[in-house]
């Protein structure tokens, strides 16, 4: 039976045996003389039963579906006669995908050799016996698990202090699942970057100023050794998203300013909506206008006064990453200006300050803190940001500081590593990962500061 | 005196200039507002400008003569004739007729402007009419993409017209004829991908983006809310509460392509989960959004007023009858709006979706979880990247159906809040 009609199976048997938990509870309780002298109403009795029954059931039939692949493949490897026996693990996930090729009919099975087509009948033996087994174990666990929860119902049984606790602690579970995804990111970053460090150098890594990932496929290829140095990245990176705060910090900030102290209701409760539509706007459509028409433009605006621009230059990619980020420093400006005490805007107007005064003098160096903190968020944000550059921004490393010259960034190194089949343990996929991990410590460290800055500043006038 | 007399004096030879200063100030305000409403604008004009032309489809009418003996077949129910049978032949001869000055030797010319897989409609609209055979039917084809192109940006320098004069002149003559003519492209929204332009459409995105935006609501919405509940009503007030909060925090702001490295990882290399599948995209998503929905339905939560708690306790109910039966009811209204939101932010999410492989090239409407698939951002990353205009138009076409998508489901929500949410 397929996982997903066995999914659907369990819940049916779920329903069953919430049923049957239901009319014992009654049954049990007619005796005595109603449901009264039951402990806890017939509903949590069933509830009760039909827990019992799905957990265990949905516990097995989710570790089989996640691990059973990798134990079949396995399977499969091992019982291979000596001479195919892999011994790198990008020939293993070659001769992998030509048995499952085999397995699945796209490739007929004259075309390899007499012991793949073998391991491709073994691979789709195993996976029916797997099949099988899967549905056998599943039903019977849910059954077993359900008739003894059923058989357990009594009178006195407190039903719904049980179910309540299970119901608990799978809330706690689903809170915990934000350690977990954020364990998973550090784990599987982790591993892949200190494997990365065993190839290529630390120092090169940090240090090296040339970035030119190449694996070779020969030994004695031309220049097989590639370049990781992550400097040129960096710096392309940084570029890039200065560009952006320069566009929108000026822009955002000024919005905010006009929106929250000049502004009256009606275009306030116009233009807020406006601007943060250009935050709901998937960065794709960035990318594309980015590169479609902005870069274009600038090229032709840099050739019509006599410089020379790159057509994929970083300017383009970041000027648009800037709109992009004008909502986000905005709001985040606004609720900051907000915060700040009428009564030192009261103060100040009194004194006969204009409200420009008041604003630069007073409510500004008041809510600095607090802008500032909203300004690294937002820088966080132009670091991490992938698809304007993927689409806007070249994939030539230049380490230089000129705005209209293509330079490259951490995102897009990542996206180019990373797309289309990959062997895993070339340096060149493992440095994808390597630059991954550099990103999360950047942005969490940016994050964690401006938070901290953010909180502390809130304090001061609770 | 004199010495007060002089300050209010310098105070009001200064009022001029600052006054001058702080209209200044506004203007300057009123300008960043203009430079962000009018990038919001032209992005807008651009992208229009740019993809209407693309729900415009050129197609050619033509009155095409099945002549058994011209396509090599006598019985059109013969599965094995139809294959072999020549249905192109027809189609040049009926355009031919259309084309008065058109001799042999524009054979090649005449069939450029037809497109390749009209032959394909031939055959299969005979396979389903086989008595059509021997008779003259009127028959509406999709025109080659550079005539196309030429119908539509003829007099657009930044389009390259590839027909030759000769050609164009053709075109312009059956476009005067009516032969040739524009209609709505309706193959845009009925096809998926495609190499060749006139025949893409975003069908199997659209199709892909909402299987995983599917796996990502049955996964999320769950989750979050019940992660929310703990978090506001069952959590005890210690360290590890506070380590799951600086967590769920950190995760909103994770740049999203993080995601894509940790499905890459774990889904995919540690599972052996299949590359480029809806769900591997929908558990990448969900990861994604559930911060989002975990602190919006945290704030719907704890906007329900503590008299409704007590209320509920005073007559005997549990924490968990309390929270079940009156707490979450009502605050579905600002959990719903909160996961509206998160889910329109992931349908215009790309970056972790390139990793987990859904880039691949996929004509192929999905017809399930485990189908490879594609989606509508995706679609258009893939598009813009093409070299071809006419696949621009495409790309601006499918951000015209995404924005269409977004901006509905923040209507949604934002008519939800105005009409659901409760105030106390």
């Amino acid at each position: 039976m397929q996982a997903s009609t066995l999914l659907l199976l369990t819940f049916v048997l779920a329903l069953v045996a919430y049923g049957l938990g239901y009319s014992r509870s009654r049954s049990l309780a007619m005796p005595l003389g109603g449901i009264r002298h039951l402990k806890s109403l017939p509903f949590y009795y069933g509830a009760r039963a039909a827990l019992w029954c799905i957990i265990p059931g949905l516990l097995v039939l989710g570790m089989w579906a996640a691990f059973q692949d990798k134990v079949i493949q396995m399977l499969v490897i091992g019982s291979l006669p000596a001479e195919l026996v892999p011994d790198t693990e990008g020939t293993a996930s070659l001769l992998l995908s030509k048995i499952s090729n085999v397995a699945s009919g796209a490739l007929p099975p004259g075309f390899v050799e007499p012991p793949v087509a073998e391991a491709a009948e073994r691979l789709k033996a195993l996976r029916q016996q797997s099949q099988v087994y899967m549905t056998a174990l599943v039903i019977s666990v849910s059954v077993l698990a359900g008739f003894l929860g059923w058989l357990r119902i009594r009178p006195r049984l407190n039903a719904r202090a049980q179910v309540e606790a299970i119901l608990k602690w799978l809330f706690f579970a689903c809170a915990a699942l934000a350690i977990l995804t954020t364990m998973g990111i550090i784990f599987s970053v982790a591993f892949e970057t200190f494997r990365f460090f065993g190839k290529i150098s630390f120092v090169e890594f940090f240090f090296g100023t040339n970035w030119s990932p190449q694996t070779a496929l020969r030994a004695d290829q031309v220049a097989a050794e590639g370049a990781f140095g992550m400097i040129p990245l960096f710096t392309g990176t940084l570029l890039i998203s200065l560009i952006a705060m320069v566009v929108a910090v000026p822009v955002g900030l000024l919005s905010a300013i006009y929106l929250s102290e000049y502004a009256n209701k009606r275009v306030r409760s116009t233009v807020k909506p406006l601007l943060e539509m250009l935050a709901g706007i998937p960065t794709v459509v960035y990318g594309f206008f980015a590169a479609l028409t902005v870069a274009p433009f600038i090229s032709d605006l840099a050739a019509s006064l006599g410089i020379e621009a790159s057509s994929q230059s970083a300017l383009a990619a970041g000027s648009v990453m800037g709109i992009m980020i004008i909502p986000f420093v905005s709001s985040l400006s606004d609720d900051v200006i907000n915060a700040v005490p009428q009564t030192l805007r009261d103060g100040s107007l009194a004194l006969g300050a204009t409200q420009s005064e008041t604003m630069k003098k007073v409510i500004f160096p008041a809510a600095l803190p607090g802008i500032m903190g909203g300004i690294l968020l937002a820088v966080s944000r132009a670091i991490g940001e992938t698809m304007i550059v993927v689409m806007a921004a070249g994939l030539a490393a230049n380490l230089t500081a000129n705005p209209l010259e293509t330079v490259t960034t951490v995102t897009v190194q990542i996206v180019t590593l990373l797309t289309g089949d990959q062997e895993f343990d070339s340096a060149k996929t493992l440095a994808a990962f390597a630059l991954g991990a550099m990103l999360f410590l950047a942005t969490l460290l940016l994050n964690v500061i401006a938070l901290k800055i953010v909180r502390k500043y809130r304090e001061q006038y609770d | 005196m004199t010495d007060q007399r002089s300050q209010a004096e310098i105070v009001r030879q200064s009022l001029k200039r600052r006054y001058r200063k702080e209209r200044r100030f506004r203007a300057y305000g009123i300008l960043a507002i203009a430079i962000a409403l009018s990038a919001l604008v032209i992005l807008f004009a651009d992208i229009i400008g740019k993809g209407y032309s693309g729900f415009v489809k050129t197609t050619v009418t033509l009155d095409v003569q099945l002549d058994g003996e011209m396509m090599y077949i006598d019985d059109a129910s013969d599965e094995r004739q139809l294959k072999m049978a020549d249905f192109v032949e027809p189609l040049i001869q009926a355009l031919m007729k259309e084309i008065p000055g058109a001799t042999e030797e524009d054979r090649d010319a005449v069939r450029d402007l037809i497109n390749p897989y009209a032959s394909v409609t031939l055959r299969d609209a005979l396979q389903a009419n086989p008595d059509w055979l021997g008779t003259t039917q009127t028959m509406t084809f999709l025109t080659h993409t550079d005539v196309d192109v030429y119908v539509k940006h003829g007099d657009d320098d930044a389009y390259s017209i590839k027909l030759t004069e000769e050609q164009q002149a053709w075109v312009d003559r059956l476009l005067e004829q009516g032969a040739i003519d524009t209609s709505f492209n309706d193959v845009f929204f009925s096809n998926g991908d495609s190499r060749d332009p006139s025949k893409a459409g975003v069908l199997g995105a659209i199709v892909g983006s909402l299987l995983t935006m599917f796996v990502t609501l049955v996964l999320s919405f769950p989750i979050g809310v019940a992660a929310a509940i703990y978090l506001e009503e069952f959590a005890p007030q210690n360290k590890f509460t506070d380590f799951i909060e600086v967590n769920i925090n950190n995760l909103a702001a994770v740049p999203s392509i993080i995601f894509g490295l940790l499905g890459l990882a774990v889904f995919i290399n540690l599972f052996g989960m299949p590359r480029s599948v809806p769900v591997v995209g929908g558990l990448v998503l969900t990861l994604m959004t559930l911060p989002t929905i975990i602190i919006s339905s945290r704030a719907a939560i704890k906007s329900v007023p503590p008299s409704i708690r007590e209320a509920a306790e005073g007559i005997g109910a549990s924490k968990m009858q309390v929270v079940l039966h009156h707490v979450l009811p009502l605050a579905m209204p600002g959990m719903l709006t909160g996961s509206i939101i998160g889910m329109a932010q992931a349908l215009g999410e790309t970056a972790p979706l390139l990793l987990i492989g859904m880039v691949a090239f996929i004509v192929d409407v999905p017809d399930g979880f485990f189908d490879s698939a594609t989606v509508l951002p995706v679609q258009v990353f893939l598009w813009a990247g093409s070299p071809e205009l006419a696949f621009i138009e495409r790309a601006s076409a499918a951000i015209m159906v995404l924005l269409t998508f977004l901006i509905s489901m923040n209507a949604l929500a934002i008519w939800m809040r105005k009409r659901l949410e409760r105030r106390w």
